[in-house]
Parts: structure tokens; C-alpha cells; sequence
């Protein structure tokens, strides 16, 4: 399998001669490929995503994978005929995912070419490697926590709020205000690490440094006395988003260092990460000391350069791609009124 | 100038509610620092008013009103000799 090794977020399928065996519009009685099920079911417990990208027609094709009780897994599926390269984008558009997170199963050498020829980035793979999909490294987080477990029903949920926000006739920040936001800010438990370690391997773009840490290290700066690793979660009216925020805090006498700051791309508009940032600025300020946050930028995380900047952080060195700021604590703003902030 | 200044102004009320916004009102004195807002203001300031954004420009100060905008605009094109 070509591409980066990180892990898949989103494997879209073909469907004729992938899902199941012969073509639909030639026979509608066709019959799932053996293994298929299971391994979608299997990966969406693993919080792998499925979507479908093929030339089908589309009520026809939802019909039968409802009928094969497959339905239900794929989120924004791709039934035209089109191109799949432009499906493909599509999906990754609508999940808010890289292109790198996403792999490509379909039985014919044309469609893999055509996606991997536009999308270079993408994972393309053959039908005939079903039985072993399961197996693919790529394909096999970590762990499988709660969050991913529920990963599927989180991003519906979201579907349901991006069509009630679009449809919602107003101002941005007007919308936000009903959606009864409460995020809640916590010392990471033990239980937290696996799903810790998880955003730090998952998230590229609201991300400050890119630095992954596995679940021996994080549970090494939970422990210590020397830091403050805390998590934040986020609920709406519409379900809870989850685990979506973590930040390492190295609390030093005189200077507080914040190693990593990283909040889940499906919170990116709901202006959380600012408040995670003023909560850091205030224990730092009430334990008497600075903050200086590290940062080294991507070709994909400018929002959080943004979002130091935008923040009080004034830039005092900058070497070898690592940036440093200092942090202004002589005045932090108040949380914004249209949520509530728990912080245990 | 008065181009700058309402396409700005039409762009901010897509997410800021106050409608009577002011073209030297602070945008961040409300506390909607939103940093999606903010990247969403940088992106239309590069892309609608042809102005790139360099990670120096990257300031509260430049993007603080509607004014604070146009004068960064013009500032950049002083700078820049038309091609």
C-alpha cells in the first residue's frame, strides 16, 4: 500500500465487484462479496469510516445496500457517474478530513489509476485484498475508545448541526448561541490516554507542533508532577462531539511551556480552542508564572499560528522551524457567552 | 477604499450579528475571537482583495475593523508595485 503510513480515517468503497459480486443495474438481487461485512463492521469499530464512491444510480444502489443492511455505515456516499477521483474528494470535503487519511477499494485497475493519478495522496486498493483489509497496518489504530467506538454516530450528529446551519438564516455567532454548547476542561485520567494518543496521531490541522505521543509518554506526563496534560470534551443540543482538545503544559517555576496544543477539526468553528488557550493562560498566570507555547509550522496548521497570534502571543525566537511565543497575561479575555465552561 | 471597506463589512456580517457594525468598531473587543472567523477573514482577505497575507501580517491590529482592513489593503499595495 502506497502513501504516508498514517492512519486511514475514511475508506470509501466501489461497489460493483467490491461490495458485492456483479453488476446492480444488471442483476438487483446481486449478493454481498463473503468478508465484506465484516470487515466494514469491524473497521467502523475500529472508528474507521466508510463511504462509497461509485457509478451506480443512486436510489437503486441505497435500495439494495439497505436491503444488505449495509446502509447505515456509509457516510456520504458517492453514487453518480462521475469521476471517482471527484467523489472521492467529495467524501474527504465533507468529513473535513486530508486526502492522506483517506484509502480507495475498487476491483478495477482504471478507477485506482484515475483516483491515484488526481489524488496521489490517497491509498488506492484492490477489491482482491478484501480478506486481508483487516490486517492492513494502515487500518489498525491503536486503540479502539470510546470515541472511536462512536465515531460514525458523532459525525451524523454533525451532519444533522452543518444542515441546521446552513439552513439557519442569521450570523454565525448567532447560531452558535443555540446550540447550548458546554465544554468541559479536565486533568487527563488514565481512561483518557488511549483516546490522548489517538488526537495526537489523528490530528494535522489544529494541531501547534505535529508531535505525537504515544500512551506510555502521555501517561508519564499525567503522573508528573512537572506537568499538566488536560483534555476537553464539548456536548450541544445535537450529542457530544466528544474527546476533541488536549494540551501539555510543562509547569515550570518561572515559565509555563505549553509543549502541545491540538483541538479535533470537527470543533474548528465553534471558537473552543481560544478558550482552552485563556484556561491555560489563567493557571499559568495564577500559579505566577509566564507562558511560552512552542510551535512549528505545517503546510496544514497556519489556523493555529492564527489562533497564537489572534491570542495575545507575541513571537520571541524563532529557529530550526520551531516558533516560540510568549503569552500577554495582563489581560485575558472572558469566555465567549454563548457556552459554558466547566474546568475541573 | 469604500469598495474594500463594504465588501469587508458584507463579509464580517456573515458572522457577526451586529448589523450595525461600525467600520472602526472592534471586532475583538466581544470576545469572538473565533479562530475560524479569523483564518476565514485572512482567507477573503487573499483571495477576495488580492492581498497575500504573510505570518508577520498575522496581527490583531490588521484585522481589527472594518477600517483596520482597508488600511492594511492599502497599506500592502503601496508596497507592492503593480505588475
Amino acid at each position: 500500500m502506497s502513501g504516508t503510513g498514517k492512519t486511514v480515517k475514511c475508506l470509501v468503497w466501489d461497489l460493483d465487484h467490491t461490495v458485492w459480486d456483479g453488476v446492480l443495474l444488471e442483476d438487483g438481487q446481486v449478493t454481498l462479496r463473503p468478508g465484506v461485512a465484516d470487515a466494514i463492521r469491524t473497521l467502523d469499530e475500529r472508528g474507521i469510516l466508510h463511504s462509497i464512491a461509485s457509478r451506480n444510480d443512486h436510489a437503486a444502489a441505497m435500495a439494495r445496500l439497505e436491503e444488505l443492511g449495509l446502509a447505515e455505515y456509509f457516510l456520504h456516499p458517492q453514487i453518480n457517474w462521475g469521476a471517482k477521483s471527484a467523489s472521492v474528494r467529495s467524501v474527504a470535503e465533507a468529513l473535513n478530513i486530508g486526502l492522506d487519511a483517506v484509502a480507495f477499494i475498487d476491483d478495477q485497475p482504471f478507477e485506482r489509476d484515475e483516483v491515484a493519478f488526481e489524488l496521489p495522496q490517497v491509498r488506492c486498493l484492490d477489491a482482491a485484498e478484501l480478506p486481508a483489509l483487516t490486517r492492513m497496518p494502515e487500518l489498525m489504530p491503536r486503540f479502539a475508545t470510546e470515541d472511536s467506538r462512536r465515531r460514525r454516530e458523532m459525525y451524523r450528529a454533525d451532519q444533522v448541526r452543518k444542515d441546521a446551519e446552513e439552513r439557519f438564516d442569521g450570523a454565525q455567532d448567532e447560531f452558535l448561541a443555540r446550540l447550548d454548547m458546554r465544554f468541559e476542561i479536565a486533568p487527563a485520567g488514565e481512561s483518557d490516554l488511549q483516546r490522548a494518543e489517538e488526537l495526537t496521531v489523528r490530528t494535522n490541522q489544529l494541531n501547534t507542533t505535529g508531535v505525537t505521543y504515544s500512551y506510555e509518554e502521555l501517561d508519564a506526563f499525567r503522573t508528573s508532577d512537572r506537568h499538566l496534560l488536560l483534555t476537553a470534551a464539548l456536548t450541544d443540543r445535537y450529542g457530544p462531539y466528544g474527546t476533541i482538545g488536549l494540551a501539555l503544559v510543562e509547569t515550570g517555576e518561572e515559565d509555563w511551556h505549553l509543549r502541545l496544543l491540538l483541538m479535533s477539526c470537527r470543533v474548528m468553528s465553534r471558537g473552543v480552542g481560544t478558550v482552552l488557550i485563556n484556561h491555560v493562560k489563567r493557571r499559568a498566570r495564577d500559579a505566577g508564572a509566564r507562558l511560552i507555547a512552542d510551535f512549528v509550522p505545517t503546510d496544514r496548521n497556519r489556523m493555529m499560528l492564527v489562533s497564537f497570534r489572534f491570542n495575545g502571543f507575541e513571537e520571541i525566537s524563532r529557529e530550526d522551524g520551531l516558533v516560540r511565543f510568549a503569552a500577554d497575561l495582563s489581560s485575558i479575555p472572558p469566555d465567549p457567552a454563548y457556552l459554558d465552561v466547566l474546568a475541573g | 477604499m469604500d469598495a474594500i471597506k463594504s465588501a469587508t463589512r458584507e463579509f464580517i456580517g456573515k458572522y457577526v450579528r451586529n448589523r450595525e457594525l461600525a467600520d472602526s468598531d472592534d471586532l475583538f473587543a466581544s470576545g469572538f475571537v473565533n479562530s475560524l472567523f479569523v483564518m476565514q477573514l485572512v482567507m477573503f482577505v487573499e483571495s477576495e482583495l488580492a492581498t497575500p497575507v504573510a505570518d508577520e501580517d498575522l496581527q490583531m491590529d490588521n484585522f481589527r475593523s472594518v477600517d483596520a482592513v482597508a488600511a492594511f489593503v492599502a497599506r500592502k499595495a503601496a508596497a507592492t508595485p503593480a505588475a
